[in-house]
């Protein structure tokens, strides 16, 4: 591939690839169990046991 | 036993080959540096020979398995200790350098202490010394914790902590005899590339293999920022150091890039160093440590993780505005400021998340220094990252770059953003690795909170007088058309705000030393210094108590 080529490329399908990409990523979390599995995950760091030095044997 | 035989004899074969890399070395820089590897090596041997237990050995008993129901944290209290030790080093070296350019004399006519070998030696010892220690360590901690799993490959886990203060050593020893490769950032040689990538490796084997092994389902956050911190450092370092050396027992090499092509590699490298090192890899720090303290959860999971993904995908393209008005196309600076500008909006959801957490309790502020750490460290995230994206519009970097602007900037974001957080991480560890009830004092951490930022106020407030001043001398015509300023003129112009800048230094300085006072009294065990509570609601036994009956007239 020329320099050209991938100049081309990059600014065309690689960068529809690249937003779409994004896109894909942040809207996942936006889907219907979004907000309740981003709730759980923002208060999984509070859960008692992580509290202790003792971990999870389960 | 045979086991302890081969690895003793393997530590002393090692330090046996650089022994004789030593003799045969091309230069005396190299030959320094492998009479350093001889040193360690021979005292690994030696280590490991007395640490073993030959009780056990002549029982024919199996050593243990680690008990999985705890943390492994030796690795994490050891690098808390490095992180406060390298932190002094690095501070003090600054300190040392700031003086120089208001005190020329201070070069002391030596070439090991002239200002072109020290200051290397501080920006890497505050980077990678002291901030890649405080990465490493709480990685460490933050991984285990969010994944409840014990940290996979301890010996490796070791290697990594060892390793990398290797790594520190050469850097810093290569800096003073004058091995450099002149890249900002990724001075040190190719044997020390190397090195720094086996590390590095074996630091991404150990973290991965711990979120491999979770027993939580769902990878926190803060384990994203730290797994495409560890990531993208390894891609850039690898691309950045490709170079051929001169001569395998030399310490010279020459880049594989040449050029505006080098220079373009560079500041992707040196950009992206800010944008993972000194950014994903503290916001990592962010996304545990100030929920935790808070005792609430992220103000909001989904902005993180768009913060997140933001930064992964712009930072990268930041680069060129390095590169302004060079030899770069174009089209190139172009990019790279637009990418720059575009990172005003993640960067500023990162900090509203990260303050907003405390929404519901903005009394911490007053009443945990901590938390007051936190808040700072976030403020100045949000202003550097402001400053930023300002300074890299072309127009506004004719003026800036290369003047001392850019070296306000630079601290405004390492002092205030990469300093406090890690200084709040630190006072978050230390009491809960050593199984303290609580820091030595907290009154303590609030003098250092003082300190630090009137220290950080001097800094930057001089810097942006010293470079707008600069910037305007220099580019100053008069109506002959001539230059107005000789080059000299601007520097002796600067003489005052370089005094203040020192005095700035000096304050950080301070506040660092008695942080490890304050560290140090609690890791000792010392008794918990009696201290006045930051903050308590009065209380009058006097008026505590029901009214006297009413007496007749």
């Amino acid at each position: 591939m020329s320099y050209n080529d991938m100049r081309h490329f990059a600014d065309s399908w690689g960068l529809v690839f690249m937003a779409l990409a994004y896109l894909v990523l942040i809207g996942w979390h936006y889907l219907p169990h979004g907000r309740e599995s981003s709730r759980d995950a923002a208060n999984m760091i509070f859960e008692p046991d992580s509290e202790q030095t003792e971990a999870d044997h389960g | 036993m045979e086991k302890l035989v081969m690895k003793t004899g393997g530590w002393f074969a090692v330090a046996l080959a650089a022994f004789a890399a030593m003799l045969a070395a091309a230069d005396s820089g190299f030959a320094v540096h492998m009479g350093i590897v001889c040193a360690a090596a021979l005292l690994v041997a030696v280590f490991t020979m007395r640490s073993a237990d030959y009780q056990a050995l002549t029982r024919g008993l199996l050593k243990m398995p680690a008990d999985q129901g705890k943390y492994d944290d030796d690795p994490v209290r050891w690098g808390v200790i490095a992180t406060v030790f390298w932190g002094l080093a690095g501070f003090l070296a600054g300190l040392y350098i700031a003086l120089q350019l208001a005190f020329p004399a201070l070069n002391l006519g030596l070439e090991y202490t002239s200002f072109g070998r020290l200051r290397p030696l501080h920006t890497s010892a505050v980077i990678f010394a002291f901030g890649g220690n405080a990465l490493i360590a709480t990685s460490f901690y933050v991984v285990q914790r969010t994944c409840r799993a014990r940290l996979a490959f301890p010996a490796l886990a070791r290697f990594v902590f060892w390793g990398y203060q290797m790594f520190i050593v050469l850097a810093a020893t290569g800096y003073l005899l004058g091995i450099t490769e002149a890249k900002e950032y990724a001075e040190p040689e190719w044997y020390v590339d190397l090195w720094l990538t086996i590390v590095w490796v074996a630091y991404l084997v150990v973290f991965g293999g711990t979120i491999l092994k979770r027993k939580e389902p769902h990878i926190y956050v803060a384990n994203w920022f730290y797994l495409s911190f560890i990531l993208t450092i390894a891609m850039l370092h690898i691309v950045n150091n490709l170079s051929m050396p001169v001569s395998l027992l030399g310490a010279k090499s020459y880049s594989a890039f040449a050029g505006v092509q080098d220079a373009l590699t560079q500041w992707w490298y040196g950009h992206n160093a800010v944008g993972f090192f000194l950014t994903a890899g503290f916001l990592a720090m962010m996304y545990y440590f100030v929920p935790k303290q808070a005792e609430r959860p992220v103000y909001s999971y989904r902005l993180s993780i768009i913060h997140f993904w933001s930064l992964i995908f712009l930072y990268i393209w930041a680069g060129p505005h390095h590169l302004h008005y060079t030899a770069l196309p174009d089209w190139a600076q172009t990019l790279g400021m637009v990418f720059s500008i575009m990172l005003w909006m993640p960067s500023w959801g990162g900090m509203i998340n990260g303050l907003m957490t405390l929404n519901g309790a903005w009394d911490k502020i007053r009443t945990d220094p901590i938390i007051r750490m936190m808040v700072m460290a976030l403020a100045f995230y949000g202003m550097s990252t402001f400053e930023g994206p300002l300074m890299s519009i072309k127009a506004v970097n004719s003026l800036s770059h290369y003047t001392d602007w850019t070296i306000g900037h630079v601290h405004s974001g390492a002092l205030g953003w990469n300093g406090m957080i890690t200084f709040a991480c630190l006072y978050y560890l230390a009491p809960r690795l050593w199984k303290r009830e609580r820091l030595y004092s907290l009154r303590l951490v609030n003098w250092h909170f003082w300190l630090a930022t009137v220290g950080i106020v001097l800094y930057a407030a001089s810097m942006w007088v010293a470079g707008i001043m600069q910037g305007l001398m220099w580019r100053e015509y008069g109506s002959d058309g001539y230059l107005v300023y000789a080059f000299s003129e601007v520097v002796s112009a600067m003489f005052p705000m370089y005094l203040i800048r020192a005095a700035g230094g000096l304050l950080y300085l301070s506040g660092a030393l008695i942080m490890a006072w304050n560290i140090g009294k609690t890791i000792a065990g010392s008794p918990l210094r009696a201290e006045k509570p930051m903050h308590d609601a009065p209380y009058d036994a006097q008026a505590d108590r029901p009214l006297p009956a009413a007496q007749p007239a």
